[in-house]
Order: structure tokens, then sequence, then C-alpha cells
């Protein structure tokens, strides 16, 4: 019995210590007021609990919502959240299907080249991206060079430059639940549906996809969640034209230092963000249900 | 022993197309090669199957029955040769074009759909009216006594079930032709044998071919019209079960189906049909009766079943032949026991009789000297 709690107990207190605990943090922060000074703002525990108590308020959520900035940043990162979470899933089902149907001896190789880039920092990655998509960047040279273009495209600093540095990105955590899903699939099923009179573009509708929908589930979640507070890509590739969240959280924390209006902005997005990770979680469980 | 099931024909006559020059065959395998790579799989192969045939692929693995199967059904291209469906070229048509449905051997149920929809699928891709849909669905569902789970996904019913609503789908279309690739092989035993029957008995009340590959050679002796015994790409021989069990051709078949005592020698003749087979040194010639004719001195192996030879304490009279030798083991299989009897020279040869008397009262046992006999006509002399 004793045993059972401790075993229990790990991921509660791990989640209460490093979940809970700097929640509640940011969510007092929140209701705070901006103050100059040493932490910037108002009130704190050394001004005792009741006075701490009285005069913590709504008003930096209240400030959310009169601000259009606020509310444009969390849609305009909605957007690009949902369409890059899209064209991932359009790059990466083909690559997950290929590796999934190569010949035995390819696939652990293949494998290792989707995870390769981890390898590597996530910031260097991007940097490489803006030596690629710049005006006098590899491929705007390479464009001309071919002929196809006479003045370079105009690509970074641009909300495309943002989608394609998180279809990217995130490209092998869309690629991965897709290819376990497929790896499983039994290859005769595509078989009985030929057999049973479908082309084979028809079996792939009504075979293939349907079976590989929780691997297409768990990738587009595993993509979506992060992309949505995605801060690095659009900062260092969206240029000034693209508003997502992540940015104007950055931009409230650092350059003006009011941390509790930051704190709301954060609070919000959590709050936007618990809907796709419960429904994630549900994906997740009934699929584990499935196969018992 | 395998057991036959004696075929109810509607009519007087046998059922026997293969023996009519003038029927047309259903498939026609005219010299199919297949080659994969370097490897023959299939080997300038001819064989007519006739319609309403439940014909059986009997082999060991690798011996290309397999091949065959997915050829038939279109998922495999021939190298050489062609296979005709009703006189007509099926080479080049794909699996989703011909009048052939397949039951897999791992039933490919879509595990996503339900057990009516399964059996729907293929009619839904003939773009036929829902209730012509629904009346099949209905009618196979009955045939395979599944009604009372036409609602459950395949992971909710038990192997037995899966492997009726397989059986279900794949003839849902009405197909020319049913192929069937080792359908009981995930069955128990005790499952297989009844659900043997029922495959026989549905193929006779929808009246459609099928071609069953298997390597359990009591599953093919049970339901097929004929079988071919396939070895490396060829077929050795193709009969009848009661022929193939009968008359094999070649040694290879005796052994592969059922139970066998090879005696290995040399022939002379020794009256009409009749030949005098030296087998050992010290040992009196055996005698055994064969159609084919064998030269003097040729190479001839009798083929005896063990229950074709009689076993006794005292020297049998009038036998054709009788040898003496002692038990060295005895298997007893309930209704059966089997004897294993060792000759002086070392050879052993296997004895059957039927247990009709209590164990307690059995006459023979370890140890004793034993008389074994059987007639000229009991064994087969194979040349190979």
């Amino acid at each position: 019995m004793m045993r059972r709690f401790t075993l229990i107990a790990v991921p509660y207190v791990w989640l209460l210590v490093l979940f809970m605990v700097p929640f509640l943090i940011v969510f007092k922060i929140s209701l705070s007021d901006a103050a100059l000074a040493i932490p910037p703002y108002a009130p704190t525990m050394r001004d005792g609990l009741a006075t701490l108590l009285s005069e913590l308020d709504f008003e930096n959520f209240v400030f959310l919502t009169q601000d259009d900035l606020y509310w444009k940043a969390y849609l305009s990162s909605l957007r690009i959240a949902v369409l890059s979470t899209f064209l991932t899933l359009l790059v990466g089902y083909p690559i997950a299907y290929g590796m999934a149907r190569a010949p035995d001896e390819w696939r652990a190789t293949l494998m290792m080249l989707v995870i390769l880039p981890f390898w590597t920092s996530f910031l260097i990655r991007v940097y490489a991206w803006m030596g690629i998509l710049s005006n006098e960047g590899l491929l705007n040279q390479f464009l001309i060079w071919l002929g196809l273009i006479s003045d370079p495209l105009v690509i970074l600093n641009t909300t495309i430059a943002v989608y394609i540095g998180i279809v990217y990105t995130y490209l092998p955590f869309m690629i991965l639940p897709i290819y376990a899903a497929l790896d499983r699939m039994d290859t005769s099923l595509n078989e009985a549906a030929e057999d049973l009179g479908c082309s084979r573009m028809q079996a792939f509708w009504l075979v293939t996809i349907p079976l590989s929908k929780n691997g297409i589930i768990a990738g587009s979640f595993l993509v979506f969640i992060p992309a949505l507070g995605e801060f690095v890509i659009p900062s260092l590739l969206g240029g000034s034209g693209t508003l997502m969240i992540g940015k104007v959280l950055w931009e409230e924390f650092f350059n003006n230092r009011d941390w509790p209006v930051a704190s709301a902005v954060a609070v919000v997005l959590l709050l936007i963000l618990v809907i796709p990770i419960v429904l994630f979680q549900r994906n997740q469980q009934k699929q584990q249900e499935a196969e018992q | 022993m395998p057991f036959f099931k004696e075929r109810t024909i509607v009519s007087q006559t046998v059922f026997a197309p293969w023996d009519d020059p003038n029927q047309k065959p259903l498939i026609r395998f005219q010299n199919v090669t297949k080659r994969f790579g370097e490897f023959v799989a299939i080997d300038d192969l001819t064989l007519d199957i006739f319609a309403q045939e439940f014909f059986a692929l009997l082999g060991p693995s690798g011996c290309g029955k397999t091949t065959m199967m997915r050829m038939l059904a279109g998922f495999e291209s021939v190298t050489e040769g062609k296979i005709e469906l009703s006189g007509a070229d099926i080479g080049h048509v794909p699996p989703n074009k011909r009048a052939v449905n397949m039951m897999f051997q791992s039933y490919a149920l879509f595990p996503h759909l339900s057990v009516w929809e399964n059996i729907a699928f293929g009619l839904k891709r003939d773009r036929k009216s829902k209730a012509e849909i629904d009346a099949r669905v209905d009618e196979m569902l009955k045939l395979t006594r599944l009604e009372k789970f036409s609602k459950r996904k395949p992971h909710q019913i038990s192997g037995g079930q899966r492997q009726r609503v397989a059986l279900a789908r794949s003839l849902a279309k009405a197909p020319k032709l049913l192929l069937l690739d080792e359908p009981l092989g995930a069955l128990d035993k005790k499952l297989r044998q009844d659900t043997q029957f029922e495959l026989m008995d549905i193929q006779e009340t929808t009246g459609t071919t099928f071609v069953i590959v298997t390597h359990d050679q009591e599953e093919a002796m049970t339901v097929a019209s004929r079988v071919a015994v396939m070895d490396e790409g060829r077929i050795i021989q193709v009969a009848t079960p009661a022929n193939i069990y009968e008359y094999p051709n070649s040694v290879y078949v005796a052994d592969f189906i059922g139970d066998v005592n090879i005696i290995q020698g040399t022939a002379a003749a020794k009256g009409p049909e009749t030949y005098a087979i030296t087998w050992a040194d010290g040992q009196a010639p055996v005698t055994a009766t064969s159609k084919t004719s064998f030269s003097e001195g040729q190479e001839a192996h009798l083929a005896i079943r063990p229950e074709k030879i009689g076993i006794s304490a005292q020297k049998p009279e009038n036998a054709d032949n009788a040898l003496q030798g002692k038990v060295l083991d005895i298997a007893y299989l309930g209704n059966l026991s089997t004897y294993h009897v060792q000759l002086p020279g070392g050879q052993i040869i296997k004895a059957q009789t039927a247990n009709t008397r209590r164990i307690a009262r059995r006459d023979i046992t370890w140890e004793d000297p034993v008389w074994i006999s059987w007639s000229a006509t009991a064994g087969v002399l194979l040349a190979q």
C-alpha cells in the first residue's frame, strides 16, 4: 500500500513543484500591478498577507480585452498555428508513408535522418534559415542562377518565412506518430480492399487514412500546441509584420518590463491551450483502450 | 489417418468434370512460370480447375502454392505463360477488376469497420443500391451465422467468428472464384474440424469454385474435390483425395500424405502385372502388383499404408507377404494403435490396427515376436 502510494506520489509531486507552483506564482503576478521596484510589481509578500490579498485584482485581464493588440495577436497566432499544422501534415504524411513502406533495411537510416536535425541547436537551425531565405540568400541566388526569377523574392521577414520555419522545425513531431501508426498497419488490408474492388487510391482513402487517424491526431497536436506559443521563429524569421502572442509576451516582459500584463497574457495562452491538450489526452487514452 | 466426407452431389452422376474431355475449365494455367529475380517460384506449370470444384493446393512452405494463389488474385504478375479465367487471359487485369475474391490468411478485416460494414465493403464499391446491399449483407450474415455480431468491431469477436466474417466478406460479391489462403490456420484443432465441414457446406450451397491453399494434408483431404500436391514450384500430382492416398504417383506424394512404409529394392517380373521385389539380404522377396511395368532389376519403392498391414502373433496363412519381427514400440491413439515392428535386418515397419477390443485384452505387447503381413495388392509400386 505504502509503495503504491509512493509510486503515484512521484508524478504528482513533480507536477506540483514544476507546474502548479510556477503557475500559481505567474497567476499571482498577473493579478498585481506594475511598479518601479525589484521585482517590478506590487504588492509582494513583504507587504504582509492581508495587504497582498486586498490589492490583487483582475485589472490586467480587463486591459487585455481593451487593447486590440492582444486579441489580434491571439487570433493571428491561432491562424498561423492551425495553418502551419495543416502544412506540416501535408509534408509529413507522405514522408511517414514512404518510411513505413520502405524496405526493412532502410527504415533505421530513414528514422535517423528524421531525428538528425535535433542534434544541432534549434536556434542555429533557425538562423540557417535566415541565410537561406534572405534576399541575397541561397534560395534566391539559386533561383536567379536557374533563371526562374530576375529579382530576389522577399521571403524573410514575412509570414511565409514563419510557416517555413514552423513546418521545418516541427516536422519530426508530425512524422513520428504517423509513422508509428502506419508501421503497425497490416499491408494485407490494402490488398483486401483492392481485392474487393477498390483502386489503389480508394484503398488509401478508405483504409490507410482511417487507420492512421490516431497518428494524424497525435502529430497535429504535437505541432499545434508548441506552434501556438512559438516565439523564436516569428521573431527571427517573421520580422515586425508578423503578430504572434509569444512575441507579444516577450516584449511585455523584457521591453516594457510589465510583468503583470505579461503574466496575464501567459495565463490566457495557457487557458487557450488547455482545450487542445485535453483533446490530445483523450485521443491518446482512446487509442490505448482500442489496443487492449 | 485422414477421413473424407463423401460429397453429396445433387445429380446422380459423380462430380468429376476433370474426367470429361468436353468440359471447359474455369481456370487454366498454361505453362506458367513466375520468377522473383533468380528464384523460380512457379516452374512451367499447367493446370485446369473446373467450375464448382473445391480445389486444394497442398505443399510445404515455399513450394509456390501461395504464389499461385496471389497470381490468381492479381497481386503477382506472370513471368511467362498465361492464366485464363473462363477462357479470357487475366494476366493484365488488376485485382479490383477480377471476378475473383480472396480470403486472407490474416483475414485482413478492416479494424475500423463493423462486421456489417466489412461485409458490405465490396458491395459498396460496386455502387449497388442500399436495398441491394442490405439484402446481400443480411444473406451473408445468415449464411455464416453472424447475425448477432453485425454491429461489433473485429476486435470484439472471437477468432472463429472473425474467420466467418472474412469468409462472408469474400463471398458477398458472389465471385466466380474464391481463393482461401490457409483459411483455418489460426483456429484450434477442434474448431478447425467443425469449420472444415462448414466450409464445404457453404461451398455446396453457393456453388462457388473454391481454391484453397494449405499445408495441412488432413484439411486438404477433408474438404477438397481434388488435391494438387506441390513441391519446389511444380505440381507433383493432381487427383481426388482418395486417389492421392491410394495411388500416389511418387514416393514424395506417398510420404507427404499420411503415414507410409517405403520398402526399397529391385523389381523382377513374377507374373502378369506382378513383381517380386528383392529388398534386403537374407529376406524373402516381397510380392506386389503394379499396372506400370518395371524392367528386370529396376529400382522400385513399395509404398504401403500402415493400416493395410496386418499384425498377428501366429504366422498368418495364405498371406502374399509375411515377415517376422518384434514389437519395438506401440503408439496408442485411442481408436487406433500403431505398432512399430523391427525386422531382423533392423528395418522398422509400421502396422496399424483398429482398437476394437479393450486395451487389457490386447494380445500383443512390447518385445513380442510378431508376424506382419499384407496382400500383393495392398501397396503401390513406385519407380521414384
